[in-house]
């Protein structure tokens, strides 16, 4: 196990206080002949919603065969209200989604979306993890996005929602309209969740011992890259990067690129045994 | 791809001493015995470590001691889960958010089902196949033999790296013995033929024993017979399935979480059931002997209300049965025309020669972490737990460990005989804290002081990597 921490297992918090069950949105793309590729789960980052992967990328990885899903995490998208939400809560949605379809799934993050992955990783032995543009936490990536949007980033230190600007989420490739458009659609976190974002403790190891892969761009303007390179480190091997592209990479005009090389690093996954 | 080392690589078979035609040389893969619910995730785990395994089930589905379709099943029509679902599930592999906090046996089956197809597994079960000898073969290793179910058809021979012993503890009854039991006229059954509460309308039942499974006969039995007489050794505490508005294990757990120590615990468990219960003695029950923790708990919210109905008479132990009555240690006599034993089941390995599990010839394996015994590096057993809790955790974490034990013997031979050594210094160890120590339950565990232990030599051995 690379990714440090050590395998926990007496779960006092699981077992006496389980996470609330909140009304779960997921949307689902299906490839139209039945195959043996694996079920693949979206999640989105803070703030956005299952919608952010129906743009574009649930309906591609369908029709390159894998069985697609996208959850909103409780208080996003279409999913019920919590304003209260842990990141145990939305790792526990993450689980939760996982374990209901029929076969082993493979785990894709943006953005925070990634930390969750990371801490679902941890109750769920996914066939592979995947982090996009990945947001795990610390005060390193507060700090640079206080230094890059100081105003829009300042709430967040007290718990609040950031003020994304149209820079930072998309490159230039993008109209305006749309770029705009999207951000209207943006929610955000639960204070407690941004919170934890800035201290976020150290993940329990990754059940299962699944590959793993991290990918972003260079011209990331909330993802640091040296905060790619640390979370490409620790989960083994340099990030797959696609300069040019903004933050919000299943958005963004070259939204193919990204999940091209997802899907084709799945594909070349050696199945277990 | 072999690494016996005893062999030299030798493929023609007058070299292997014991190697006879027949056996069917199955390399490094690992054989799982049963495909109930610690078999499966015995599978899953020995899979995701990277071995090759052979499951074999003697019936033709999963699901084992939970699938009641199983002649060996013990389940009744009711049966509920008596710990709430964060005890129960396997801990990578959650039950779904909407199902109740004890789901019944047949949520359990689909439960099962659904770990199954999940993590693809039944391609790895060979069902309708009973083995009917492990016996040690050269280099650690093991020759199982096997035939269909039923003792149709040829007997196989197939030689494993490892054997994983998963056949379950809840299928052979264990029926007591009492004076003039023979000769009793009325029907005697054990609670393993006890199906459905339609076996007990308009009867006068008569039902030994105050295990989880007495208690729920008798509560049927309050709702549909005759007359139902409950008879237990001694008082009992009965813990409701609710307290506090939570799962009861939910809320001992909190209690645990904050490592409260167990004098307290046990006065805050004396206190809330004085409060939600009441006095047992009032309803006519005799007095618990011991604490609450120093036995098997019970959870059954129903049992006292149905004694404070007088549908249910509570009386003591049985001393001997007559023709057409029975004769209690009070000197009290009842004439039940339908007697159930809920008298618990007894482990049995009857496809291992007696001493293999360190077992002195009275059926009680000796083992280390209720899984390994002494000098048989390549055997292991799960499941093999009686926990104040869910079993599947337990189960799950055992055949990690068994996993990663096995997996060691080839990365780090020193590590791994260090871990035998271990074994032997460890076998016959309890983690049940109080407990007393009870014929009933010898493997009874703790479930925090049990995977405390777990967690400890999981550590150890993960420093080795």
């Amino acid at each position: 196990m690379s990714q440090g921490g050590r395998l926990r297992i007496l779960r006092g918090r699981d077992w006496a206080d389980p996470v609330r069950p909140v009304r779960r949105e997921v949307l689902t793309a299906t490839p139209e002949a039945a195959g043996d590729r694996p079920p693949v789960l979206f999640v989105p980052g803070f703030g956005y919603g299952a919608w952010a992967f129906e743009e574009h990328w649930l309906e591609h990885a369908a029709q390159r065969g894998f069985p697609a899903y996208a959850v909103s995490l409780r208080g996003h998208g279409g999913s019920g209200a919590a304003p209260e939400a842990t990141l145990r809560a939305y790792a526990h949605d993450v689980v939760q989604v996982a374990a209901s379809l029929p076969r082993q799934a493979v785990l894709v993050g943006h953005g925070a979306g990634a930390l969750v992955v990371t801490r679902a990783l941890a109750r769920y032995p996914a066939r592979a993890g995947v982090l996009v543009a990945p947001v795990l936490g610390g005060p390193a990536v507060l700090a640079a996005n206080l230094r890059r949007n100081p105003f829009g980033a300042l709430p967040a230190l007290f718990g609040r929602r950031v003020r994304w600007k149209r820079r930072q989420l998309f490159s230039t490739g993008l109209p305006a309209e749309a770029a705009q458009a999207y951000l209207g659609r943006l929610g955000g976190a639960s204070g407690r969740a941004q919170w934890q974002l800035l201290r976020p403790g150290a993940a329990e190891p990754a059940v299962g011992n699944p590959r793993m892969l991290v990918l972003g761009s260079p011209d990331d303007r909330v993802v640091p890259a040296s905060a790619l390179d640390r979370a490409a480190q620790r989960y083994g091997g340099a990030p797959l990067l696609f300069p040019g592209m903004g933050h919000a990479m299943m958005l963004d005009a070259r939204w193919r690129e990204p999940i091209e090389a997802i899907l084709d690093w799945l594909e070349k996954l050696p199945t277990r045994g | 791809m072999t690494t016996s080392t005893d062999q030299g690589g030798s493929g023609s078979g007058d070299t292997a001493y014991r190697l006879e035609p027949d056996v069917s040389d199955r390399g490094e893969t690992v054989c799982v015995i049963g495909a109930g619910a610690s078999g499966l995730t015995a599978v899953k785990n020995l899979r995701e470590h990277g071995f090759d395994v052979d499951c074999y089930e003697r019936e033709t589905g999963i699901g084992g001691a939970w699938n009641w379709r199983h002649d060996r099943s013990p389940v009744y029509a009711s049966t509920h889960l008596i710990s709430s679902k964060p005890f129960t599930q396997f801990p990578d592999f959650p039950m779904p958010d909407d199902w109740p906090d004890y789901p019944h046996h047949s949520l359990l089956l689909a439960y099962f089902e659904r770990y199954t197809d999940h993590f693809d597994l039944r391609p790895h079960i060979w069902f309708g196949t009973e083995v009917i000898r492990v016996e040690p073969a050269e280099g650690d290793r093991w020759d199982v033999t096997t035939r269909s179910t039923g003792g149709y058809g040829t007997e196989r021979t197939s030689r494993y790296a490892a054997v994983v012993v998963a056949n379950g503890h809840n299928w052979s009854p264990k029926m007591p013995g009492y004076e003039g039991l023979a000769d009793f006229r009325g029907e005697v059954i054990h609670a393993s033929a006890y199906k459905d509460a339609k076996q007990l309308r308009d009867r006068k039942v008569l039902v030994v024993g105050a295990g989880n499974t007495g208690c729920d006969i008798a509560v049927e039995a309050a709702q549909t017979a005759a007359a139902c007489w409950h008879s237990t050794r001694r008082g009992y505490w009965y813990a409701p399935k609710y307290v506090l508005g939570r799962p009861a294990d939910q809320v001992n757990d909190a209690a645990l979480r904050m490592r409260l120590p167990i004098w307290l615990r046990q006065w805050l468990f004396h206190r809330i059931l004085r409060l939600t219960v009441g006095d047992l003695t009032r309803y006519g029950l005799p007095r618990p002997d011991h604490k609450v923790y120093e036995t098997h708990p019970i959870a059954n919210s129903q049992l006292v209300y149905y004694v404070g109905h007088g549908r249910i008479t509570p009386v003591p132990d049985v001393a001997r049965f007559d023709r057409y009555d029975v004769e209690l240690t009070d000197g009290r006599r009842v004439e039940p025309d339908l007697v159930v034993f809920a008298t618990g089941y007894l482990p049995r390995f009857e496809f291992l020669a007696p001493g293999l599990l360190g077992d002195e010839g009275n059926g009680r394996p000796s083992l280390y972490l209720n899984a390994f015994p002494a000098g048989r590096p390549t055997l292991a057993v799960t499941g093999l737990v009686q926990p104040d809790s869910g079993i599947f955790p337990i189960s799950h974490w055992q055949s990690v460990l068994i996993a990663r034990v096995l997996r060691l013997r080839h990365t780090d031979p020193r590590r791994a005989e260090a871990f035998a050594e271990r074994v032997r210094a460890g076998v016959g160890q309890r983690y049940a804290g109080r407990v007393k120590e009870s014929s009933r339950h010898w493997f009874e565990v703790g479930h925090v002081d049990y995977l405390r232990a777990v967690q400890r030599v999981l550590d150890g051995l993960e420093k080795a990597a």
